[in-house]
């Protein structure tokens, strides 16, 4: 019976064996075809020679963008990354602490904020912009018009990832408590944030700061239709004039939020056993389970 | 504490200062937030409801909804449900497939790190990269063609049909559609049990019974669940549109971009408005459809 039973086992186990291989197989035909594409295609010289040239000219075509655009408009690299850096700061000045002050002493307006941060995901962000296109406009001619004011958009197209994440990291640990033990140790409430609560959710706050910097370096859309040229912007416009150079940009941009990807994955250590609620609920969204 | 009842304004002034526990001013700690997210996010928001009734004279119209039924709008707004649709539908598919061979495997193993890294990649980054990758692989120019060319298999004999909305943004769209399954997938499939199964089987069911009794109804929400989030995925998706096919706009993302600030100089701001309500009415229907697809089935299951 054991044996017979054991033979079942097996016979089943190699049939998954087999499923999973074919599974994998096929998506990584699907998946890695394009990827290598892009790195023959921006390889490939003009008598089907290969090439690094494109490659080569990327740094130079910064140069030439800087120099053309006006002196004080940061070329699309920088200025998404800069983005990135000023988007992720603000994500965080603003949702570490709101967080932590709900669960502490509102908890009633948990529900709330929670609302509120998983909203962005069901008003599609072309339709976010149709909304911030007036009020640009106004900031352009009243404050500033640098590429820089995306991020205030960004920080609100980033909310419901980082909320989730953020919220993940609060969970596990007992914010009440930590926090009135600092407390009662005469801590003020900024180094409650700063040197309590901070350091004991540096995952989640590690998880979510890389989440919102590949959010904010992919990001199209908003860029694109308040008229401003961050990376991607920039890698369309130059797809249109020299496609060798546009794809390197592009496939070397891919790789390098994937690098960034598995280093948090590695460096959160072992990947969270999620929770099964959590994917069963629409509207909580897309969160990587690798940043979890 | 009595003061709390007090009518008086002036009290109310004071208070804080005589350290009134009952108002406490706790809520001004979350008054940063709630400050930003109504201007940024409540205020945009607004902006287009209320825009989409206003004419260029600032007058109350309803000629921004009107203009829905021109023709290129029907057409954009039946070409994006279908892909929307066809994506979501092959996306939930293949993509809990893939999630399946991940959740199988090694939870802790580096080929799962890697691949639910490459999903996050794909499924957040993509947009114009995912553009160019297509035209760089099977593209008139790409290897994929030239190699099935060179082998007497021309795809493109009929037309390249990459460039046209519904077949090449379809396939384009797949590629993130699918990562993004796998991602809100996998939580549901790793909360699946192995002792459901062994008691399925000491209850003398076969892998049928537990598929179709035990681990089909625990994972059917989930699956549903993301099936429409795809839909509204794709439905709001741009960038690809745009990256990939620059002429005409074929998808409703950018018939409000060209509605918004046209190149010819003529820009419909209300009419912008007037999509963009249409896309969050279409999204919303879909969601109320679900959420009654959802109320039948668990009935069914």
């Amino acid at each position: 019976m054991a044996v017979a039973r054991r033979g079942i086992h097996r016979t089943r186990w190699i049939k998954l064996q087999l499923f999973r291989y074919i599974v994998f197989i096929f998506a990584g035909i699907f998946f890695l075809v394009p990827i290598g594409a892009m790195l023959e295609f921006s390889t490939r010289g003009n008598h089907n020679e290969r090439t690094l040239e494109y490659w080569k000219s990327i740094v130079s075509f910064q140069e030439m963008i800087g120099t053309v655009g006006a002196p004080t408009q940061a070329t699309g690299i920088v200025a998404s990354l800069e983005l990135a850096v000023i988007t992720s700061v603000a994500m965080l000045l603003l949702l570490v602490p709101t967080m932590v002050w709900v669960r502490l002493k509102l908890k009633r307006l948990n529900r709330i904020v929670e609302f509120i941060c998983l909203l962005p995901l069901t008003i599609p962000a072309i339709v976010l912009v149709v909304g911030l296109f007036p009020m640009y406009i106004w900031l352009g001619t009243n404050f500033s018009d640098s590429i820089l004011t995306l991020a205030l958009a960004y920080v609100v197209l980033v909310l419901p990832y980082c909320y989730r994440t953020l919220d993940s990291g609060l969970a596990a640990i007992d914010v009440k408590t930590l926090s009135e033990a600092a407390r009662s140790l005469g801590a003020s409430w900024f180094s409650v944030m700063w040197r309590v609560i901070a350091p004991n959710i540096s995952n989640a706050i590690l998880n979510a700061t890389l989440l919102s910097v590949a959010l904010v370096l992919g990001e199209y859309t908003i860029a694109n239709n308040l008229l401003y040229n961050n990376l991607q912007v920039e890698l369309v416009h130059l797809g249109r004039t020299n496609a060798g150079v546009s794809i390197a940009v592009a496939v070397a941009s891919l790789l390098f939020a994937f690098v960034l990807l598995i280093a948090i994955s590695f460096v959160g250590g072992r990947p969270r056993r999620a929770q099964p609620e959590a994917a069963t609920n629409f509207g909580k969204g897309p969160v990587q389970g690798s940043a979890g | 504490m009595t003061a709390a009842g007090s009518p008086a304004v002036a009290t109310n002034v004071g208070r804080p200062l005589l350290g009134g526990r009952r108002f406490s001013l706790d809520w001004v700690g979350t008054v940063p937030f709630f400050v930003y997210v109504l201007a940024f996010l409540i205020l945009p928001s607004a902006i287009v409801a209320i825009g989409a009734f206003v004419d260029a004279n600032n007058g109350f119209t309803l000629d921004n909804y009107a203009h829905l039924s021109r023709s290129f709008v029907v057409k954009s707004t039946i070409d994006t449900t279908v892909v929307s649709a066809i994506t979501a539908v092959l996306g939930a598919v293949l993509g809990s497939l893939l999630a399946y061979a991940i959740a199988t495997g090694n939870p802790n193993g580096v080929l799962r790190r890697i691949l639910i890294s490459a999903s996050g990649v794909l499924a957040q980054f993509g947009g114009v990269t995912l553009a160019f990758a297509f035209i760089a692989s099977i593209g008139p120019a790409g290897f994929v063609y030239l190699f099935a060319q060179s082998h007497g298999f021309d795809y493109y004999a009929k037309g390249i049909w990459l460039f046209e909305p519904v077949q090449g943004l379809s396939l384009v769209y797949l590629y993130f559609q699918i990562p993004l399954m796998v991602l809100v997938f996998l939580p549901a499939l790793d909360g699946i049990k192995p002792q459901w199964r062994e008691a399925t089987q000491s209850l003398g069911g076969g892998t049928w019974h537990y598929w179709r009794y035990v681990a089909g109804p625990i994972l059917f929400p989930a699956f549903l669940g993301g099936t429409l989030l795809l839909f509204a995925n794709a439905f709001s998706a741009y960038a690809t549109a745009n990256a990939l096919i620059n002429q005409g706009a074929p998808m409703l993302a950018q018939q409000i971009s060209n509605a918004l600030s046209s190149e010819v100089g003529a820009a419909e701001p209300g009419f912008a408005k007037a999509i963009a309500v249409q896309m969050i009415v279409i999204v919303t229907v879909v969601t109320v459809l679900y959420s009654l697809l959802q109320r039948r089935t668990s009935r069914w299951l």
